[in-house]
């Protein structure tokens, strides 16, 4: 296994799925092994905690501390469920179906340890209506590990049992909320539920229910096998592990690279993706995905964490950064971001079904030329509005990051607008 | 009335279901894929079995972009309208789309053979701008490979 970059060091070049002997050839299911049959769940869950293991969805959320929100032992008779959210349509990212496509076995493998972790008897991912290709590779994968008795019941000899399914969702970006995916999988109207109580106590039928993303648990298999120390020791800040990082735009080479935590975000920029495309020069990024602050020029030497972007005034999110070059329109770029979230509103919370619809209007008043100083002033007054703790959920302020950062550092780009009557760019 | 085909797969998902309610997504997109869409009449049959209130299923049904209420084409082009497609020219493909089959996005042509639907990112933006026609994604695209592209599909149809 290339150590440097677990997650993708055993993937094949030509993106086709490593199948299950290619996978158990380079040491796939050890770590479910040693876990099931060496260790207690409680030390399974203690190595994930002190690995710091951070949420890859874009929360960043402490993984083992997750899992130790679970009741365990007597305290919890009945089913658990563990579901892998496999629902990637930020806009902007592209990484989960990657690591689905190329490595459905350790994603699995990922599952089982997680599942025994929490002991949950059950476990659901839930994927993306459009992954086609990923449906069919891990498809193929839950069948062949069953064949093998790593799913199903008493695997590896174990007392331990697993059930494994795979749900295809029939499309909508919320359900990519832990509560929204949650009561998209009981058959309901998929709203997100208020919190508390948290999913680790009550989620799925009312059962304790952990939620992870797929880059999370695709690292779960290594950190069992070679301890939080090693993971610890991947990264370049103290921030544990790799990260897939990507990055789309106007650049010279767009990909994925999984990178040390702490990678900077010029070094992902001009070494990885090449430097700007011939003819493009920088001008920002939104370095999470579309629900992200945009950062600027100033912030390209930033270790790409979650505790050192968040100082810059942005999220990591999900480390698959949108490149903002100047043949682009700024407005325009937030525009259709703001059409994206107020066409995947659920609804539910009057701010953000009727205040997103509202600012993509206004913002698309700009391209129109008739937007006036005073639509500024409305759209800087509604970034402080539709905010955290005055909606139901992060749907509605995550599409208020980038246009918040927007007004400020392209400003002028907004006056720009209204003197030229139009899109300066169009 | 639900096929016997529709009505076994529907069953087989049940089974291992926990609630019948909790099979609502996978029954609806299980008469899609034979039909094309969902009907008010195959709403009604998926709730009978399912036991749930017609409006409720239909409150479901509608929540889903990729669940069709209204009929489509035989085939279904999903052109990206996400951001990494849009600075990389998507909404050209989306033009060139619109004027070579003679509708408008969200509309069929008269033939009933493609309709043509603006998709949320596909998660392939660094194969930007991109498509999905039916279940195969096309990316890189230029407006020659997408002329291509719809001929081929064109073709196919005769």
């Amino acid at each position: 296994m290339n150590e440097a970059r677990p997650l993708t060091g055993a993937m094949r070049s030509d993106r086709r799925a490593l199948t299950i002997d290619e996978y158990e050839g380079v040491g796939g299911y050890q770590a479910a092994r040693k876990a099931l049959k060496e260790m207690s769940p409680k030390e399974v869950t203690a190595v994930v905690k002190d690995s710091g293991l951070m949420g890859r969805g874009g929360a960043g959320f402490l993984t083992g501390l997750k899992w130790s929100l679970v009741p365990m032992d007597d305290v919890s008779p009945g089913p658990k469920y563990l579901i892998c959210n496999g629902d990637e349509m930020e806009p902007g990212a592209f990484k989960d179906r990657y690591l689905m496509e190329g490595n459905p076995h350790q994603l699995i493998e990922g599952m089982i340890c997680a599942a025994y972790a929490i002991q949950a008897e059950k476990a659901f991912i839930f994927l993306r209506a459009q992954y086609f290709e990923a449906k069919e590779r891990l498809e193929l994968a839950i069948r062949d590990a069953h064949k093998k008795g790593y799913l199903g019941e008493r695997i590896f000899g174990s007392n331990f049992s697993l059930d494994l399914q795979l749900h295809v969702s029939g499309g909508r970006y919320i359900c990519g909320e832990e509560t929204a995916l949650i009561s998209a999988l009981e058959g309901q109207r998929p709203v997100p539920r208020s919190k508390p109580p948290f999913p680790g106590v009550s989620g799925l039928f009312g059962r304790p229910t952990v939620v992870n993303n797929v880059e999370t648990l695709s690292n779960i298999s290594h950190i069992v096998n070679h301890g939080a120390d090693w993971f610890k020791g991947l990264s370049k800040t103290d921030q544990g592990g790799t990260k897939i990082f990507g990055v789309s735009g106007h650049v010279n080479r767009p990909g994925l690279w999984e990178l040390p935590v702490g990678t900077t975000i010029r070094e992902v920029l001009e070494v990885h993706a090449g430097g700007m495309a011939d003819g493009y020069k920088f001008r920002g990024l939104l370095p999470g995905g579309g629900s992200t602050d945009f950062l600027v020029e100033q912030h390209l030497d930033t270790p790409m964490d979650y505790q050192n972007i968040q100082k810059a005034g942005s999220r990591l999110g999900t480390a698959t950064m949108i490149i903002l070059d100047d043949k682009t329109c700024p407005i325009g770029f937030i525009a259709n971001l703001m059409k994206f979230f107020a066409q995947e509103s659920c609804g539910f919370c009057t701010p953000c079904r009727e205040g997103l619809p509202w600012l993509a209007r206004m913002l698309y008043s700009f391209d129109r030329g008739k937007a006036t100083e005073r639509d500024i002033d409305i759209l800087q007054e509604q970034t402080g509005k539709i905010w955290i703790g005055k909606t139901y959920c992060a749907h509605a302020p995550g599409a208020i990051e980038p246009l918040a950062s927007g007004l400020k550092y392209f400003h002028k780009d907004f006056m720009d607008h209204i003197e030229h009557k139009g899109c300066p760019w169009s | 009335m639900l096929s016997d085909t529709e009505k076994s797969e529907i069953e087989g998902i049940m089974e291992h279901a926990e609630t019948k309610r909790s099979a609502c997504v996978d029954a609806l997109l299980i008469v899609q894929k034979y039909r094309g869409w969902v009907s008010d009449e195959a709403l009604a049959d998926v709730a009978t079995t399912l036991e749930m209130s017609t409006a409720e299923l239909d409150s479901i049904a509608t929540f889903y972009n990729l669940i069709f209420r209204k009929p489509v084409g035989k085939h279904v082009i999903h052109v990206c309208d996400g951001i990494s497609c849009w600075i990389m020219g998507g909404h050209n493909i989306r033009d060139h789309l619109q004027s070579r089959l003679g509708i408008k996005a969200g509309e069929t042509t008269a033939d009933g053979q493609i309709t043509l639907l603006p998709g949320d990112c596909m998660g392939a933006c660094d194969r930007a701008p991109a498509m999905i026609i039916d279940e195969t994604l096309h990316g890189n695209l230029t407006i020659e490979q997408l002329d291509k592209v719809i001929d081929e599909l064109k073709d196919g149809q005769a």
